[in-house]
């Protein structure tokens, strides 16, 4: 059990953002575990921002992007979506379970969507351990 | 080109947890050796010279002006030395992948001491140990004690130990570019800052690839290199194979490619990415030829082993650093 | 008590160590070889795609690579159930004759020859290749540099990367080879032949005419009667890519000649507190500690041993120098440590003619260079001579042919035993109550070593003023009474 998990959540500026500012502004309440960090696209979304975030101490890492076919740049969520998968496959290698990341697609009229996905997300982060991630890499560097 | 005389600078080459490649690389300069004796003391070189690890302590700061570090830090010793040859010396540089990134050795960052312990000493195929020896730091035998160095937990890279000022890159780097690195240290000319990569290109390995490439490099389906019939000339992941060129720095004349094997990236990321696998990901990223969620899925099931692949040379220089136990 | 500490005496995986203990009398009583570094390879090979260990696994020694490369290749065809094609094995093959001409070049000239042809005990400035080349002549050192040097682009050529080679796959090589390349390498083989001709020339004049030499190979300290190992074709000659493993006893007689992959029912390994490199050792015998004879499982796995191993060679020049040298040194089998050095001049002569008869082969030049993959992979062993020894790769698989478990009996170990054994008589016979222990005495204790060649010697003789020894005296309170160098 983790009763304090740190949760980053990279939100597309367009629709989850805007998604998400809906939820505050209707005052649906979610989690305050979670701190956003909006970007362009979920397509901006590097895998080394994600990776970081873990490394530095994120229990739980959240992207969400515009539904598929809405992306303000055509291809940004699709992209997105691919790397997903990928760094699963990856973080799982490195003994990280992949439950920690997850992507969903929200569009900008779905405050209540969000603010669900989000309580959600942080309940099953919370009923995990704490990350030993950084404190494994540096127990042993 | 004018007659000066310059003094000579005092060299060192020293191997933490290496293979040897990255000194015989050095011994291959060849008939470059006189051009480096011309301009070098060799003060430190346990492999060809008679200088005890003593003599390195007794070396006043800074004495050695240069010192070619290979291998990666996997020991308490490697780490021992790492630290004096730092104090000792001027120029420390990172040569080949073990020092720079952590290497091949590096991919023990998979597993731990205990791991790698019992896999050696107690569940090999042909060890037969009833009763669990395992090597000791210090064992006491009738006559006196024996020691052994302590056998760490994980591989470091030079620069998780020490202060690194250059990084030569290269399984073994190539040895042209050192006798050129070697030369621009000398003359102190063309230096770049310290921190940097010397002896490499700044574009990847897909730069100089002579393998025909299209546009559409899209895929399916990787494929593991025995899968396909290699026609030679068509680039790697095209044909559906995973190659590191586009996460990986040029200068080695693409050699493993020009043998017909895709890269594995031995030369590390090119100078603007600095977690070569991530850059990698993020290139795979835009080959997969799909939209939908399960098909990607299926897709990424067939690229085997990706940490391994990706990290081959670079796990402990990597953001994660190693598996999480 | 009186401790010498020889640290380091070469490179292994690692910084070799010998510890040697004296009574206060000045007579040794107990020495350890030690091996200080281990990078697990056996661990780390597992979750990795199983073609990719011949790559990996190169990096386990950057002296010997193309051993490790070839022996991991084989056990990646094995987990296939593969077998290459002609065309293929023969590639393979003969890259690995240039592997050991190369090496066996490098051993004589720069290891071996500067304690025969300049002398055991002689000023350590002259002995050197320098020396030897004082007193063989400028030609033959631009010969020697020149040999080895076209071995090596051989290699680069067929290998794909000139040290890390990339040139195995399962079922075959990836690259073929053109008429044009083909003629040249032939070129280049029978050129191998002359100088290896020529090589086992200046041991005769030099060596074997000297008859202070001759009794130093015979009569010192350096004879260990064990059980010899070597990798034998169908007719029992030695082989170096392919074959069964042969043992012979201290007679001469077969102990046991097995496949590769039933290594485990003769080999077995001992793991001891104060070496990161285990002890293999005979398994149907077992280990008795650190002796010689019959009932103890130590053996060896060097030139010599394969010599003794098999029933000649396969070639005719080297099958004369074969017979040659065991009616000059009284018979088969040798049990002289030193005799090592002719045997591998012995076993150059053979790397060439084979050479030569490869790239002869019409074959060589197939373009069918890669068999197809019928079976799911799952098991297999790899079994090669290398240069240092035999070695053994073993991998387990899941159906995807992911390694599952890696196990790795590496050249230089099979000879940890006898490494330690050879050092521990020299170091008896030569440090005594009343000898001053000089330069030319703590040589004369490592040529006990490097007899085996053991990885990396080879990288530590190119430049003059190597082979670092250094021996400390130390009192019963531990204090360091006297220090002798060796520079
Ligand atoms: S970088 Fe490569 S060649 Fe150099 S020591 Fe490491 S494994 Fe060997
Ligand atoms: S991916 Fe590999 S084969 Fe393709 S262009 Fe780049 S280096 Fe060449
Ligand atoms: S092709 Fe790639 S793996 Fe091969 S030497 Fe060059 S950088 Fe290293
Ligand atoms: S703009 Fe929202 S995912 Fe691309």
């Amino acid at each position: 059990m983790n009763e304090n998990p740190k949760i980053i959540a990279f939100l597309c500026n367009w629709c989850s953002y805007t998604g998400a500012d809906l939820a505050g502004t209707s005052r649906m309440k979610y989690a305050s575990y979670v701190r956003v960090i909006r970007v362009m696209c979920s397509g901006r979304v590097d895998p080394t921002f994600v990776i970081k975030s873990f490394q530095e101490g994120a229990d739980g890492v959240l992207i969400c992007g515009c539904h598929p076919g809405d992306c303000h740049y055509h291809e940004g969520n699709y992209k997105c979506l691919r790397r997903f998968h990928l760094l699963q496959k990856y973080i799982k290698q490195m003994g990280i379970q992949p439950e920690r990341l997850r992507l969903e697609w929200i569009s900008a009229s779905e405050g209540r969507e969000f603010s669900e996905l989000v309580n959600e997300f942080s309940e099953s982060i919370k009923a995990l351990e704490p990350s030993q991630i950084k404190e494994s890499i540096e127990t042993f560097s | 080109m004018t007659k000066e005389v310059k003094p000579k600078i005092n060299l060192a080459v020293y191997w933490g947890a290496a293979c040897g490649g990255c000194c015989v690389s050095v011994l291959d300069v060849h008939e470059s050796l006189f051009t480096v004796t011309e301009h070098a003391n060799l003060v430190f070189w346990p492999i060809a010279l008679d200088i005890k690890y003593k003599d390195v302590e007794s070396m006043p700061d800074g004495f050695i002006d240069v010192t070619l570090f290979n291998g990666a830090v996997r020991n308490s010793e490697n780490e021992h030395m790492a630290k004096l040859l730092r104090k000792k010396t001027k120029i420390l540089v990172a040569y080949g992948s073990c020092a720079h990134m952590g290497g091949i050795p590096g991919l023990a960052n998979f597993s731990n001491r205990e791991g790698i312990f019992n896999r050696v000493y107690l569940e090999s195929e042909s060890t037969s140990n009833p009763e669990k020896v395992f090597p000791q730091q210090h064992h006491k035998v009738s006559e006196g004690v024996l020691e052994l160095p302590e056998f760490h937990n994980d591989v470091k890279t030079l620069n998780q130990v020490v202060n690194v000022d250059y990084y030569l890159p290269g399984c073994p780097p190539q040895t042209e570019r050192l006798v050129e690195v070697f030369l621009a240290i000398v003359s102190k000319t063309d230096l770049p800052p310290a921190g940097s990569v010397v002896g490499a290109l700044d574009k990847s390995q897909c730069d100089e690839c002579k393998r025909k490439k299209s546009d559409n490099k899209l895929v399916k389906v990787f494929k593991r290199p025995w899968q396909i019939k290699d026609d030679g000339v068509t680039c790697f992941i095209e044909q559906g194979v995973i190659c590191m060129g586009p996460a990986t720095r040029g200068g080695c004349g693409v050699r493993c490619v020009e043998g017909n094997a895709p890269c594995r990236g031995c030369y590390g990321p090119p100078s603007d990415v600095t977690d070569p696998g991530l850059k990698m990901m993020s290139a795979i990223a835009t080959m997969i030829d799909s939209n939908d969620s399960a098909e990607i899925e299926k897709t990424i099931e067939t690229i085997d082993d990706p940490a391994g692949t990706f990290y081959r040379y670079s796990l402990p220089g990597s953001i994660l650093r190693r598996k999480v136990l | 008590m009186k401790q010498y500490t020889i640290d380091p005496i070469t490179r292994l995986e690692g910084h070799g160590k010998v510890e040697i203990f004296c009574t206060d009398d000045g007579d040794v009583e107990n020495v350890y070889f030690q091996v200080p570094e281990l990078r697990g390879f056996e661990k780390f090979l597992e979750g990795r795609p199983v073609e990719e260990a011949s790559q990996i696994v190169t990096k386990i020694c950057g002296v010997c690579p193309g051993c490790h490369h070839m022996a991991a290749g084989k056990a990646t065809d094995a987990v296939f159930g593969v077998k290459p094609t002609p065309t293929a094995v023969k590639l393979r093959e003969l890259f690995y004759m240039a592997h050991f001409v190369h090496s066996h070049i490098a051993h004589f000239y720069a290891l071996a020859a500067p304690d025969f042809v300049v002398g055991p005990t002689a000023p350590a400035a002259e002995r050197n290749v320098l020396g030897v080349i004082a007193k063989v002549g400028v030609e033959t050192g631009t010969e020697v540099l020149k040999q080895r040097r076209i071995a090596q682009e051989i290699q680069a050529l067929l290998g794909g990367h000139q040290t890390h080679v990339v040139m195995n796959t399962p079922g075959g090589v990836r690259k073929g080879l053109t008429e044009e390349q083909r003629k040249d390498i032939e070129l280049k083989a029978k050129g191998f032949v002359e100088f290896a001709r020529f090589s086992l020339k200046v041991f005769n004049d030099v060596v074997l005419a000297n008859k202070t030499y001759v009794d130093i190979i015979l009569n010192g300290p350096y004879s260990l009667n064990l059980y010899s190992m070597g990798l034998v074709d169908e007719n029992n000659k030695v082989n170096f890519y392919d074959g069964k493993v042969r043992v012979t006893d201290q007679d001469g007689k077969e102990h046991c000649k097995y496949s590769p992959h039933d290594y485990r029912n003769w080999l077995e390994e001992r793991v001891e507190p104060y070496s990161y490199l285990k002890y293999p050792f005979l398994k149907q015998i077992g280990w008795k500690g650190f002796v010689e004879g019959k009932d103890s499982g130590v053996y060896h796995a060097t030139p010599l041993s394969r010599l003794n191993a098999a029933d000649g060679m396969a070639t005719p020049l080297a099958q004369e120098q074969y017979e040659f040298m065991y009616k000059t040194l009284g018979g088969k089998p040798v049990h002289a440590t030193l005799a090592m050095h002719w045997a591998r001049l012995v076993e150059l002569l053979y790397s060439a003619e084979r050479a030569l008869e490869l790239a002869q082969d019409k074959e060589i030049t197939g373009t069918d260079i890669q068999a197809e993959l019928p079976n799911v992979p799952r098991e297999g062993v790899g079994i090669v001579e290398a240069q240092r020894g035999t070695l053994t790769h073993h991998y387990l698989t899941d159906e995807k042919g992911i390694i599952t478990k890696a196990n790795i009996i590496v050249g230089t170990t099979n000879n940890n035993a006898a490494i330690s054994m050879s050092l521990k008589k020299a170091a008896q016979g030569l440090i005594k109550k009343g000898v001053t222990v000089d330069d030319g005495i703590l040589n004369m204790v490592e040529m006990a070593f490097r007899a085996y060649d053991p990885c990396f010697s080879c990288a530590t003789h190119s430049l003059p003023g190597n082979m670092p020894l250094e021996v400390i005296f130390r009192n019963s309170k531990g204090d360091i009474t006297r220090q002798v160098k060796r520079r």
